[in-house]
């Protein structure tokens, strides 16, 4: 009885949904819709609301203009550095981690306290540790030449010494959250394997390789993906280091780009911010469905 | 006796091998410890030294004999940053709150109630969970500014008080109270909304209180957003205020007011972090992804 009278308020289900439904509908279902038809309108003017044409320049347009090349370069080169070594080095902490017993639970927490942070605030001490003003070499400076280096501006210096700051500073905003992930991982692999191993004398180098690495492999693939999605959208790391400019400093994202293209010096485009928005979401499914598939071959669940 | 010697040769070597082990182990952990404390040792050692001290040290000090809070004072006088500080509480509350009553009235709709196309509703629900945010702030954007809702709160926060992600994480936790509960106050004639607030909502509470805790984070470093759809420096929150301080704020070099702005910004979450840690590690391992 209770059954019939719950199914005959199908109603009162729908409006415990409404305004869910409602603010997606506004803000994600057709916003996602209507970047499809913007970055198909040509030559759209953002004041009037006209358009001339329906086409493909907009792309056409994006992936000719060179700031939008500079930024596909740039984030290509930020995820290939950060998405590897990131998640090496946190698996490296994190087998370090697990395999003490004292201070673990400090180091843990101290290990995630860059997660809370605020991203453009803790950016500005980087740039203070790096940057080279008329006063001071800075901090990281002193330490290069410490050791018999060269001072370098690495913020307003070469390519290669401002994209290091970026790849360091992303590397050490993403690893909270990895070093969060593989540890629970590896305090989850059931003691009896390796007991089973020790028991057999096996080396602890060949204990990790072929108990502990295939044991906690679908976390390591999903930070790696998790870690490639992350890495595309990078941004506002970008601009904590080299302010809002990014295309004056060559540092600019994808992300960036779609940004500066909507609003700014350089905005009231949604047109062509749109085409680079869809062009990044592209690349970002192709590169997740080529993880997706190399996971399948190689996870052991 | 030979036996024994050769077995405590064993023994000896086993034991340090584990120890030089265990001292690399500590090496690299600790290494990275200062790595990540250093930058908050550096941001509030650099905003207790005095301006003309900063600046005369060609090489930097690890410390500092004379610490000063004329950094404090001027973050306060010189630039708005109480205003900012008030703004990122005001929406942070607000997006949180709303947020809540969103994603519980759903997530109970998908728990508890049956009703027609329930399931096709939940699954483009579920789907709606893989649109990353960069494809919708266009049109968002465009929405926003033609609704004249540029530089006001609403602007701000209407956007972001829907997460897919939560709801479902809420969803999980509600259908995990036994249905005879459900069926007990149906026979009492206790409404759903009576029986959501006063059985549902006490018993998810630490999943509710995670939630929030992960929210409250979000907005507080908000950034993107707020700078697309705020020019007006009444309305900017803490990261665009501090982009503007950075830019235009205190003369480009007062590095040392500029810290003393970024310790004020970095404080509120950083106390929340150490009361709630095990909170705020447990609800982000269970699915949270930072940006």
């Amino acid at each position: 009885m209770i059954r019939k009278k719950l199914s005959n308020s199908s109603l009162k289900g729908w409006l415990y949904l409404l305004p869910a439904i409602l603010f997606l509908g506004a803000f994600m279902v057709y916003p996602l819709i209507d970047v499809f038809i913007y970055s198909f309108e040509e030559g759209y003017n953002s004041a009037s609301q006209t358009y001339l044409g329906v086409g493909l320049y907009n792309y056409s347009y994006v992936l000719h203009d060179p700031y939008f090349l500079q930024a596909v370069k740039n984030t290509f080169i930020l995820v290939i550095i950060t998405v590897p070594l990131s998640t090496g080095i946190a698996l490296l902490i994190s087998v370090g981690l697990s395999s003490i017993k004292p201070l673990r639970n400090l180091l843990q927490t101290v290990y995630f306290l860059p997660y809370v942070t605020n991203t453009l605030a803790v950016g500005l001490v980087f740039m203070i540790l790096f940057k080279k003003t008329a006063y001071s070499d800075g901090l990281i400076n002193l330490l290069i030449t410490w050791f018999g280096g060269k001072s370098v501006d690495f913020i307003d210096g070469p390519y290669w010494a401002k994209m290091f700051v970026l790849c360091f500073y992303t590397i050490w905003v993403v690893m909270p959250f990895k070093i969060l992930i593989l540890t629970s991982a590896l305090s989850s692999v059931n003691q009896v394997y390796y007991n089973a191993a020790k028991v057999d004398g096996t080396s602890k180098f060949r204990t990790f390789m072929r108990i502990t690495l295939p044991m906690i492999s679908p976390m390591i693939f999903y930070l790696i993906i998790t870690g490639f999605i992350g890495a595309f959208k990078a941004y506002s790391d970008a601009v904590a280091l080299f302010g809002t400019d990014l295309n004056a400093a060559e540092m600019n994202t994808i992300v960036g780009y779609v940004y500066d293209m909507l609003y700014g010096d350089s905005g009231g485009y949604p047109s062509y911010a749109s085409a680079a928005a869809i062009l990044l979401f592209a690349i970002v499914l192709t590169i997740t469905c080529i993880n997706l598939l190399i996971s399948k071959k190689n996870v052991h669940y | 006796m030979e036996n024994m010697t050769d077995y405590q040769k064993i023994e000896k070597s086993a034991k340090a091998r584990k120890v030089t082990g265990n001292v690399i182990t500590y090496i690299l952990l600790v290494f990275w410890a200062i790595i990540v404390l250093f930058p908050f040792y550096w941001m509030v050692l650099t905003s207790v030294k005095s301006y003309s001290a900063y600046n005369s040290e060609y090489v930097p000090k690890f410390f500092t004999l004379s610490p000063t809070l004329q950094n404090y004072v001027d973050a306060f006088t010189a630039v708005p940053l109480g205003k900012y500080l008030l703004n990122t509480a005001v929406f942070t509350v607000i997006t949180t709150a709303v947020m809540l009553v969103v994603i519980t009235l759903a997530a109970f709709a998908f728990a508890r109630l049956d009703f027609k196309g329930k399931n096709i509703a939940f699954i483009i629900f579920l789907s709606l969970m893989m649109i990353p945010n960069e494809l919708v702030v266009i049109t968002n954007f465009v929405t926003i500014t033609n609704l004249n809702l540029r530089n006001t709160f609403p602007g701000l926060i209407l956007p972001s008080v829907t997460s897919v992600f939560y709801i479902y994480l809420l969803k999980e936790n509600f259908e995990q109270i036994p249905d005879s509960l459900y069926f007990a106050a149906k026979v009492d004639g206790t409404s759903d909304l009576k029986y959501l607030l006063k059985v549902m909502i006490p018993i998810s509470k630490p999943t509710l209180i995670t939630v929030t805790i992960l929210k409250v984070i979000e907005c507080w470093n908000s950034y993107v957003w707020p700078r697309l759809i705020t020019d007006d420096e009444n309305y900017y929150l803490v990261s665009n205020g501090i982009q503007e301080i950075r830019e235009n704020g205190f003369g480009r070099e007062n590095i040392p007011a500029m810290m003393a702005a970024v310790v004020v910004i970095s404080v509120p979450l950083i106390i929340l972090f150490l009361i709630f840690h095990k909170k705020i590690m447990e609800g982000v391992s269970r699915g949270g992804t930072k940006g």
